[in-house]
């Protein structure tokens, strides 16, 4: 295990981002989200939850897939003037799709929590299935990831209702494994690419024994355990259970207050659906994806109607996905990590762990009845 | 409390009210959700403390379409929204019935949290009635925070302790005003176009386009908005640059201007922090300032100054005139 | 540019032939730049035809893999892509991208069977692909009987390759069926339900429904009085989609993504899903 002094982050910092591109939390006005590491960057790696997911970094909100050439020939016109044919017809307009450049850089998130590891193996099992997204897997392949350990879990904070641990990031499948104790942070590879990394910033490190993280180690675990959701029951939940709760009647009354505002999936890191759609361009389009929320009304509106016409449809629907479908999908693995971030930051104060606790409660109370 | 809760089942039982909107009590000590209660059983689950900020006037819209009264209960500050949606026709004032309640301010989380407060496990000293400083107690240790301290940004610019409509008020409530309501707006003004420039970059680059603001918004009632037209480039789920927010934001902002009563909502509700209050105080301003004092909501009755015409009006070369200094 | 090509990356192709099958339904032809098909695909495949700037929609395959020239849509004008679909014409370039979706069992489970296809309006565009396909590969299949109808004589799509070609393969029966009586129409009049019932088909067949919802549900129902089970019927359904590989989360239902496990479905396996198509 290496070790460096908390004081002198900066050069850790330094050594990383002079081969990659480093993506860590930066405080932007008064808000701490992952960016990249550049000049006057307010770097704030002590912050447990970041107001959005890293999963960004990998399923960026916006991105371009291509772009389309369009250019229309003259009715008129001569074999000079540009006439053409095609498939033994007069061609009207011709287009051409150049597809947008794949990201080939290394780029290293630093301080993501073993949640958000997580969670990005949650999208993995959705973008590196058959058929792969191109996209995505490259910036997987590029993506070196240096998972933190929580020092001071939050009560918001339920991932050992997933098996997380949030104590031991050497646990996550991720390439780095670092723990802040005693003004040090220490670091250990995890894996091949944090073989590599590690060998490229060695210089700015000591070598340390495991005294210090073990100790942190368990003040994490015993605050783990004292945490409010430490315990959250997901009996109710996982595979072939869609038929008992999708007609449950709980869902009548819970979504009530549900601004159908994008907000849970926005911030959350294993939400992975997507819009596409086009801006048009001098010469034709640029056809671009983005985060879409299947809490939108025209989620799934088309021509002739749409499926899911009430809010309460619609919400069913999103933690039916995390909660049954996925794991159906999944061997059994859900698409919540419990980072928390929906119970922070839902207007409503309406979050996953209320759902949870719902059809908890319904089941009780049945039980009495 | 148990007053409040004991005169909600009152109106059920006698017939008076069909149902009650108001507060469910959160699975944690600080997070109530807004709920609707049917029945005098499930108002056991009812609480109204410190962190009851939501604005429930909006959930009016649907709830007054259905049949029989219902009952909501409605802070000084939301009862000018509800105002508003009768001057707009949006809900139907026959079938309400509005308790006024009393309130001494709300609280915001993530103000206590910015103070260094994590892992709570239970608050108290956060009812109406409770002591003037509100104890967290944590995983990390006891905390105790003044009550005032810990606020929604929008109660240090309270409009008042009075309700503008209710059919009964139950409990006295605070005028909690500590600063002039437009100061924030007028330390805006005072920078050069360059720094405002810079200040609304750096806040709306943070926008997620969640749309949290618009859909808690209870001007925002339009049965479709604009923003979720598939037919149009206004529906955009994604920015072109960083700085694209600003015509959400700003085209939202002139939507409401006029009928914006300052509930504060916007803010309150922003998972990105963004101030957006802030352009609706601009617009209140300046409406107060070009057309005379206006408060929409205060009064159904009254038009409001960008929907009536007058010879008075000032003419829009205000605006050029102004922005020369 | 990239040499990886991706999925959701398009190929252009050229319209090549357009032709009028009712008043608001067009079959469109379409090739390779260069000549030739874009793909292969199997009966009751889909692709993503795209209308740069306007849209992209996930349309079933009409034509044949049988036919080695060229792919067919047949598309309904009802929104504002196939508005803008419906204004092109040939010569005129859009973006394609596919095949994507499962298709109808026509190598296995349909094999040496009685088929019995059942099309209402438009409904008939995604079993014309099976259709021609069993006729094709005439003696791979049993007695073929197909029952369509529309709401008048003019919505009947594809009726002329119905009477010059399928009226006349051995041991193919047509019957077709418009909703209201209608001048110069000698056929039958009614609604497919009420046809299906009064024609009577034996249940040594497969059941291949394909039409709007409610026509569906009343086939569905007249299936199971004439003693068909479930699992000897198939359809397919279709929700909103954008990527068509199952990962952008629009035609998500229970534990299946349309796009990619569907569109075609058994009706037990549609009965598992919750009721949101």
């Amino acid at each position: 295990m290496l070790k460096i002094s908390i004081d002198k982050l900066s050069a850790l910092y330094d050594a990383i981002a002079a081969n990659n591109e480093l993506i860590l939390p930066v405080r932007k006005a008064g808000v701490v989200d992952y960016a990249s590491y550049e000049e006057g960057a307010d770097v704030a790696i002590d912050t447990l939850k970041t107001a959005k997911s890293p999963k960004n970094a990998f399923f960026p909100q916006f991105e371009t897939l291509y772009n389309v050439n369009k250019k229309i020939i003259p009715t008129d016109a001569s074999a000079e003037e540009g006439a053409c044919e095609g498939a033994g017809v007069a061609l009207r307009s011709t287009l051409s799709v150049e597809m947008a450049p794949l990201v080939d850089k290394d780029f290293v998130i630093f301080g993501i929590k073993p949640c958000d590891v997580k969670g990005i193996e949650v999208l993995d099992n959705v973008f590196l299935a058959e058929p792969v997204d191109n996209f995505y897997k490259a910036r997987r392949d590029h993506g070196i990831l240096v998972t933190m350990a929580c020092n001071e879990p939050e009560e918001s904070c339920f991932c050992s209702a997933f098996g997380i641990d949030a104590a031991d990031p050497s646990k996550a499948k991720a390439d780095v494994a670092v723990w802040m104790a005693d003004g040090n942070l220490y670091w250990k590879a995890i894996s091949p690419k944090g073989e590599a990394l590690t060998e490229s910033v060695k210089s700015v490190f000591e070598d340390s024994d495991e005294a210090a993280v073990e100790a942190t180690k368990a003040s994490i675990e015993g605050i783990l355990a004292k945490l409010p959701n430490a315990n959250l029951s997901l009996d109710m939940w996982g595979k072939g259970v869609l038929d008992d709760r999708f007609y449950s009647p709980v869902w009548d009354e819970i979504f009530k207050p549900c601004l159908a505002c994008g907000t849970c999936t926005f911030v959350c890191p294993t939400c992975q659906c997507y819009d596409i759609k086009d801006y048009t361009t001098k010469d034709g389009i640029q056809r671009y994806r983005c985060w879409d929320s299947c809490m939108y009304s025209d989620f799934t509106m088309m021509a002739h109607g749409n499926n899911r016409n009430s809010q309460k449809e619609r919400f069913r629907q999103r933690f039916m996905h995390k909660l049954s479908y996925y794991p159906d999908k999944n061997d059994g693995m859900f698409s919540c990590v419990g980072c928390g971030r929906c119970v922070d930051k839902c207007p409503q104060s309406l979050n996953i762990v209320k759902v949870i606790k719902a059809f908890e409660a319904s089941k009780a109370k049945e039980g009495q009845a | 409390m148990q007053g409040l809760i004991d005169r909600l089942k009152a109106l059920l039982a006698d017939g008076t009210v069909a149902r009650v909107i108001g507060w469910k009590k959160g699975d944690m000590s600080y997070n109530p959700t807004p709920a609707v209660f049917n029945s005098a059983e499930e108002l056991d689950e009812f609480v109204y403390d410190g962190f009851c900020g939501a604005n429930l006037s909006k959930m009016m819209i649907d709830a007054t379409k259905l049949e029989g009264k219902t009952a909501v209960l409605l802070k000084p500050c939301d009862s000018y929204s509800f105002n508003q949606l009768i001057r707009e026709h949006r809900v139907n004032r026959d079938n309400a019935y509005i308790i006024g309640i009393a309130c001494r301010g709300k609280l915001d989380i993530e103000r206590a949290k910015a103070t260094g407060i994590k892992g709570i496990t239970d608050v108290a000293g956060v009812e109406h009635d409770g002591a003037d400083t509100v104890t967290f107690k944590t995983l990390y240790g006891d905390k105790e925070v003044a009550y005032n301290e810990i606020l929604l940004g929008r109660c240090y610019m309270c409009k008042g302790k009075e309700h503008v409509i209710a059919d009964e008020v139950i409990g006295e409530s605070k005028d909690t005003a500590v600063m002039d309501r437009f100061a924030q707006v007028e330390a805006i003004e005072a920078m050069s176009s360059a720094e405002k420039f810079e200040y609304f970059k750096k806040e709306l680059s943070k926008c997620i386009r969640c749309n949290a603001c618009r859909n808690v918004c209870p001007c925002c009632s339009c049965r479709k908005c604009v923003f979720d037209s598939t037919k149009f480039d206004t529906q955009q789920k994604a920015n072109v640059d960083s700085f694209e927010e600003k015509m959400f934001h700003i085209i939202r902002a002139f939507h409401v201007a006029g009928r914006c009563t300052d509930c504060g909502e916007c803010s309150r509700v922003c998972p990105q922090g963004i101030p957006l209050h802030l352009f609706n105080k601009k617009f209140i301003k300046d409406i107060d300032t070009f057309y005379g004092e206006f408060q929409a909501g205060k009064d159904p009755e009254a038009q409001s100054p960008l929907t009536a015409f007058t010879f008075e009006d000032v003419e829009p070369k205000i605006v050029s005139e102004r922005s020369k200094g | 540019m990239s040499n990886v090509i991706d999925t959701l990356v398009p190929k252009v192709g050229v319209i090549t032939g357009i032709t009028d099958e009712t008043p608001d339904v067009k079959t469109f032809k379409v090739n390779a730049p260069e000549g030739g098909k874009l793909f292969e695909h199997m009966p009751g495949q889909c692709a993503m035809v795209c209308v740069p700037g306007v849209s992209e929609g996930m349309f079933s395959i009409t034509s044949s893999p049988t036919n080695k020239e060229f792919q067919e849509f047949s598309i309904k004008k009802c929104g504002s892509l196939t508005d803008t679909l419906h204004s092109l014409q040939v010569g005129d370039m859009i973006t394609v991208r596919g095949p994507y979706g499962n298709n109808f069992p026509v190598d296995t489970v349909f094999k040496g069977k009685n088929l019995l296809f059942i099309a209402g309006g438009i409904g008939l565009a995604p079993l014309r692909s099976v259709i021609n396909y069993c006729i094709d590969n005439r003696d791979d299949y049993g007695r073929i009987d197909i029952l369509y109808g529309s709401r008048s004589a003019d919505d009947l799509v594809k009726l002329k390759e119905i009477q010059e070609v399928w009226m006349n393969v051995p041991n193919v029966n047509v019957y077709l069926t418009i909703d209201r009586e209608q001048e110069g129409w000698d056929g039958h009049v009614g609604f497919v339900p009420a046809y299906l019932e009064e024609i009577g088909f034996s249940t040594d067949c497969i059941g291949i429904v394909c039409g709007p919802p409610i026509m569906i549900k009343f086939v569905l129902q007249g299936l199971k009085k004439l003693g068909f089970t479930d699992d000897q019927i198939y359809s397919t359904l279709e929700l909103r989609m954008k990527c068509a590989i199952g990962k952008c989360g629009r035609c998500n239902i229970g534990n299946k993504f349309v796009c990619k496990d569907g569109p075609v479905f058994r009706f037990d396996q549609i009965n598992e899903l919750p009721p949101e198509y």
